[in-house]
């Protein structure tokens, strides 16, 4: 693992995947999407309605996967201060956030129709709100704090307290009776979707997971470049410092 | 001299994993006392047991959620006002709503209701909420399902 936590190598070889991946996500959300939008059986109960599963739901999985790798990260920042590991944890964040506001978006969408309502205090859509917040206040830490070891440090044990949140969004529909119906695919005793509207969903989930590998890799690059950016500026402004110095002294 | 850096390094990791986990398990310890403790504010709706149970006082503003009895569907004269039971296999409640009902309210589904109980110990519910189950499935699967009597089963298991 030591080899690619090593930002030069790190760089080479995520620019020479980055293309691949970005060809097979975009293949893979063409497929899955049409698949779902257009070939599928309607449901037969909500009809045409419950193709917005097609979004909602890998949005939603993606949004806890994407908090799920931000606290990982940030544990192995934490212990084993790899320089990749915080970079990887703030460069996935935006996309989280992106990920949790679409599924809280289509989920409302959805809501109105079906349940007749956009929106309920029920434990599963107040916790995926809650996961909003978390993705924002974790941000926000970034901005705030001007030392990047310090930034570091607080990001990563916002991002590993409130990964507490993610267990409670997945079993919420377990523990606490809601309005929203309990699991579909990942539960005991197989998925209880028909396989004709489940292989697109699949599809779809896989898609946006490669989504997020794309532009997580694209993130983590620009944000490395960044700081080399930044370290090539101090050593301008130090060299010009020094000549400035000696031009005084002569 | 190496390793003695490398051993030093190596402890240093060792106690911030001790102080991560312990951390976490302490922090994962309290939210689950708190969510414990909050579980019955947490929860959306009392079912018609507990609605019994509890002697909710009337007038008292609360949700109720439970299965559409089959059967127990009618409309009133005026046709904006329906009356129907709810119930959790244990305890039923009949209700009474004046308004638009959701697309997916139908008998044998499941519904939430916001309302309170009157007097005469029906239910006023002021919204009504459909709450859709966790099966998905085409048209075609479901009415070859009810052909062959299946379809029932798969009800139960649900509830």
């Amino acid at each position: 693992m030591h080899k690619f936590a090593n930002p030069a190598r790190f760089l080479r070889i995520s620019r020479m995947i980055t293309p691949w991946f970005f060809i097979l996500t975009a293949v893979l959300l063409v497929v899955g999407l049409y698949w779902g939008l257009f070939i599928a059986p309607e449901d037969y109960q909500m009809g045409s309605a419950y193709r917005i599963i097609f979004v909602h739901v890998p949005a939603s999985y993606m949004s806890m996967f994407c908090y799920g790798f931000m606290a990982v990260a940030s544990l192995v920042g934490i212990i084993w201060k790899h320089p990749l590991a915080d970079q990887s944890a703030r460069a996935a964040a935006p996309i989280g956030a992106v990920f949790t506001a679409l599924a809280l978006f289509t989920g409302s969408l959805w809501g109105k129709p079906m349940w007749g309502t956009y929106w309920i205090w029920d434990a599963r859509l107040t916790s995926e709100l809650v996961l909003l917040f978390l993705y924002f206040g974790y941000m926000a830490v970034w901005e705030a704090v001007d030392d990047r070891v310090k930034a570091a440090r607080i990001a990563a044990i916002v991002a590993m307290v409130g990964a507490v949140n993610i267990p409670i969004i997945k079993f919420s529909v377990d523990w606490w009776n809601t309005l929203h119906q309990p699991a579909s695919i990942m539960k005991s005793g197989g998925a209880s979707i028909h396989p004709d509207m489940l292989w697109p969903l699949l599809i779809s989930i896989l898609a946006f997971n490669l989504y997020f590998v794309t532009v997580v890799l694209w993130r983590i690059q620009s944000l490395i470049l960044r700081r080399q950016i930044r370290g090539l500026q101090m050593r301008i402004v130090e060299g010009r410092q020094n000549v400035e110095g000696q031009n005084h002294h002569g | 001299m190496a390793s003695n850096v490398n051993t030093r390094a190596s402890k240093r990791k060792k106690k911030r994993l001790y102080l991560v986990l312990t951390s976490m398990s302490i922090v994962v310890l309290a939210v689950g006392l708190v969510l414990t403790a909050l579980e019955d504010s947490i929860s959306l709706f009392l079912d018609p047991s507990e609605l019994v149970e509890r002697n909710i006082p009337e007038g008292q503003h609360i949700r109720l959620g439970g299965l559409v009895v089959e059967d127990s569907f009618k409309k009133d004269q005026d046709g904006l006002t329906y009356y129907f039971d709810v119930t959790d296999g244990a305890e039923t409640v009949s209700v009474t709503y004046k308004g638009s009902l959701p697309d997916l309210f139908r008998e044998g589904q499941g519904v939430v209701l916001e309302g309170e109980t009157s007097n005469s110990g029906l239910f006023h519910a002021t919204e009504v909420l459909a709450k859709h189950d966790e099966n998905y499935m085409p048209k075609e699967v479901m009415d070859s399902l009810k052909k062959r009597g299946v379809y029932r089963e798969v009800e139960e298991e649900s509830i």
